[in-house]
């Protein structure tokens, strides 16, 4: 904890048409956080994620990214705004009918003009850094599903972002390389230097990169405690924040790889 | 007899004996329950016990039903003199008491109508919100301000124009025969039967070919350009679209519009020059030579009639592209949702096109064209 607060939420209520996602969410990401939004399934954590980087409108409440309401900004602030971020979809995102190389040229092409040697030489650069070198003609149907969440993240980070947004990452990864993606992840943000905010289940890469996080509920539809996961593990005054996080119990202490 | 009701003490008794998965029918839940209601005990209370008892799961499903009738007369069930396995399976199957919200009503006829009436005005709004949309993205594009790439848009040309001739070609044949047939039974009777040659071509230029074609293409491009921006959508690529800072409207839509746009004139030309020849096959059985049928047609068509048809096409190309594109980019994220979408494109991309002709031939007659 500490540092200045790169994401503010303040009192949001999320809805899903009349449904209630969730109500009362409150809390502050701070700068270099690498921060978990967990929970059971279907409580609402990708719906979060979205409202955080602008693709749903918050029912009420406010959330505010490095101070600005994106909701509140013109169209170009917005672009602006959304130039410093990175995000990687829980089903990849990546654009399918472009190789990894024009996959991860898109975001560059958009928000900087680059000859056309600069702009290869930074997308070999970037592909290499998840692991992906010589991997730039493949298209995304032709790589497995762990290759394709690192080349979503090299798209992610070829700006440069401040801010990188997860979701569910190590869905559908086997353990290894679910925990090798998590490394990726963290080194690539303290490289960065950026904020990072990850929408996860997974018990592992919750206690082995998580510096904070909220816990979201599906059954109050609200948020039940925030905080370091390991501190929550055991003095959470909420049952189901410490069931969730010893998997109801079963695990004693925590069950944390740590990286 | 498959079970045997006793009583202990205070407790009723349900035996069940024998092979129940070699009986034919296995006594129902309501049938066990009768029986043992012979033998009524002070408490009420059933047990289950067996006693050289097979069963499978259809036995289990059975006594879960037991269970659950005995749980709605408020009866006590003891089950721990049931077979180990079956004893667990039953208390896994009653662990979970979370009942769904029960569904709404199914509403009522007038509901029914008021609802349609709701959706009608929704997908109104949705149309044009959609169109406005689209016209300022254009603008953005043709100010040299917009995301579309060239690259694209020659891709879907190609896709839309190109390979489509052999199915354009296919059906303006068919259609410029079944309208020689359909004048030649009349003109036939009047022995002018080199006028089929005027019904065929006007027919085919002025509105044959541009709404066959049309039809063709709603089905083709237009179902092609919903199951693309749907899967994307499934695929959470328009999310990424727009969150890397590009307007899917820009990137997505016009390139897929103006590829279509560009190559409908062209196909109905096409179609329009097919079509002569599939009436000028039939003619040329009723004794009209080809030179005759084309010299007759080219009197009968003006450059003006011509026009109409391209304009219609133009226009066609214009809502087939928004039908496929809107329904594409609203669809939802499951499979099911790209079918209905899909199937949503190809509908309403044949309503406006009808609607459009017939207003368009409305026009046409107002101004004498």
């Amino acid at each position: 904890m500490g540092g200045e607060a790169v994401i503010e939420v303040r009192d949001l209520t999320m809805r899903h048409g009349t449904r209630l996602i969730q109500q009362g969410l409150d809390f502050t990401v701070a700068r270099g956080d690498i921060f978990v939004i967990m929970g059971g399934s279907g409580c609402g954590k990708s719906t979060l994620l979205k409202h955080l980087i602008g693709l749903a409108t918050p029912a009420a409440g406010e959330i505010l990214v490095e101070g600005e309401n994106f909701f509140c900004a013109s169209p170009e602030q917005q672009k602006a705004m959304r130039r410093r971020w990175g995000i990687t979809y829980q089903r990849g995102g990546l654009f399918s009918d472009l190789t990894l190389a024009e996959n991860v040229a898109v975001p560059l092409q958009q928000y900087r003009r680059l000859g056309k040697r600069e702009t290869a030489e930074l997308i070999s650069y970037k592909l290499a850094l998840v692991g992906l070198h010589g991997f730039e003609d493949y298209y995304p149907g032709e790589i497995s599903g762990g290759m394709q969440k690192r080349a979503a993240l090299a798209r992610a980070i070829a700006l440069d972002p401040a801010l990188l947004f997860f979701d569910e990452p190590s869905a559908g990864l086997d353990p290894l390389s679910s925990r090798r993606l998590d490394e990726l992840i963290v080194q690539i943000s303290e490289s960065l230097g950026g904020t990072v905010v990850i929408v996860t289940h997974e018990l592992a890469s919750i206690f082995s990169i998580a510096s904070n996080a909220v816990f979201l509920d599906a059954e109050s539809r609200t948020q039940l405690d925030c905080g370091n996961p390991r501190t929550l593990l055991d003095h959470s005054p909420h049952d189901p924040v410490r069931q969730f996080l010893s998997r109801g119990g079963t695990e004693p202490g925590h069950t944390g790889v740590s990286p | 007899m498959p079970f045997r009701v006793s009583r202990d003490g205070a407790d009723t008794l349900l035996q069940l004996q024998g092979d129940w998965t070699a009986l034919a029918a296995p006594p129902e839940a309501a049938e066990l329950l009768r029986a043992s209601a012979l033998a009524p005990s002070p408490s009420r209370r059933l047990r289950l016990m067996a006693t050289g008892f097979h069963w499978d799961s259809g036995v289990a499903a059975r006594l879960f039903s037991l269970a659950r009738l005995c749980e709605a007369e408020d009866i006590p069930l003891d089950t721990t003199g049931l077979p180990e396995h079956l004893q667990k399976l039953l208390a896994l199957a009653s662990a979970v008491k979370n009942p769904p919200e029960p569904h709404p009503p199914a509403p009522g006829l007038l509901a029914l109508g008021w609802n349609a009436c709701r959706a009608f005005q929704a997908s109104l709004v949705g149309f044009l919100a959609f169109l406005g949309e689209l016209v300022l993205a254009l603008g953005r594009v043709f100010s040299g301000r917009g995301q579309a790439k060239g690259r694209d848009l020659l891709y879907f040309v190609e896709l839309g124009g190109p390979r489509a001739l052999g199915i354009v070609a296919l059906i303006s044949v068919l259609v410029g025969m079944i309208l020689a047939y359909l004048g030649a039974v009349q003109l036939r009777q009047l022995g002018a039967e080199v006028y089929v040659a005027n019904l065929v071509a006007l027919g085919m230029v002025r509105e044959m070919a541009p709404l066959m074609t049309a039809v063709i293409m709603a089905g083709r491009t237009g179902a092609a350009y919903a199951a693309q921006l749907g899967t994307m959508q499934a695929n959470e690529e328009i999310d990424a679209v727009t969150t890397l800072g590009l307007s899917p409207m820009e990137y997505l839509v016009v390139p897929r519009l103006l590829a279509l746009v560009l190559v409908m004139p062209f196909l109905v030309i096409f179609a329009n020059m097919v079509g002569l020849v599939g009436g000028a096959l039939v003619a040329m059985g009723m004794d009209v030579s080809f030179t005759q049928f084309i010299t007759q047609a080219r009197e009968a068509v003006s450059l003006a009639d011509v026009a109409t048809g391209l304009v219609k096409s133009l226009l066609f190309a214009v809502l087939i592209a928004i039908a496929g594109c809107q329904a594409g980019l609203q669809s939802g994220r499951t499979s099911a949702a790209v079918g209905d979408a899909t199937t949503r494109a190809v509908v309403h991309a044949i309503v406006y096109l009808v609607i459009a002709d017939a207003a368009l031939n409305i026009l046409y007659n107002l101004l004498g064209v």
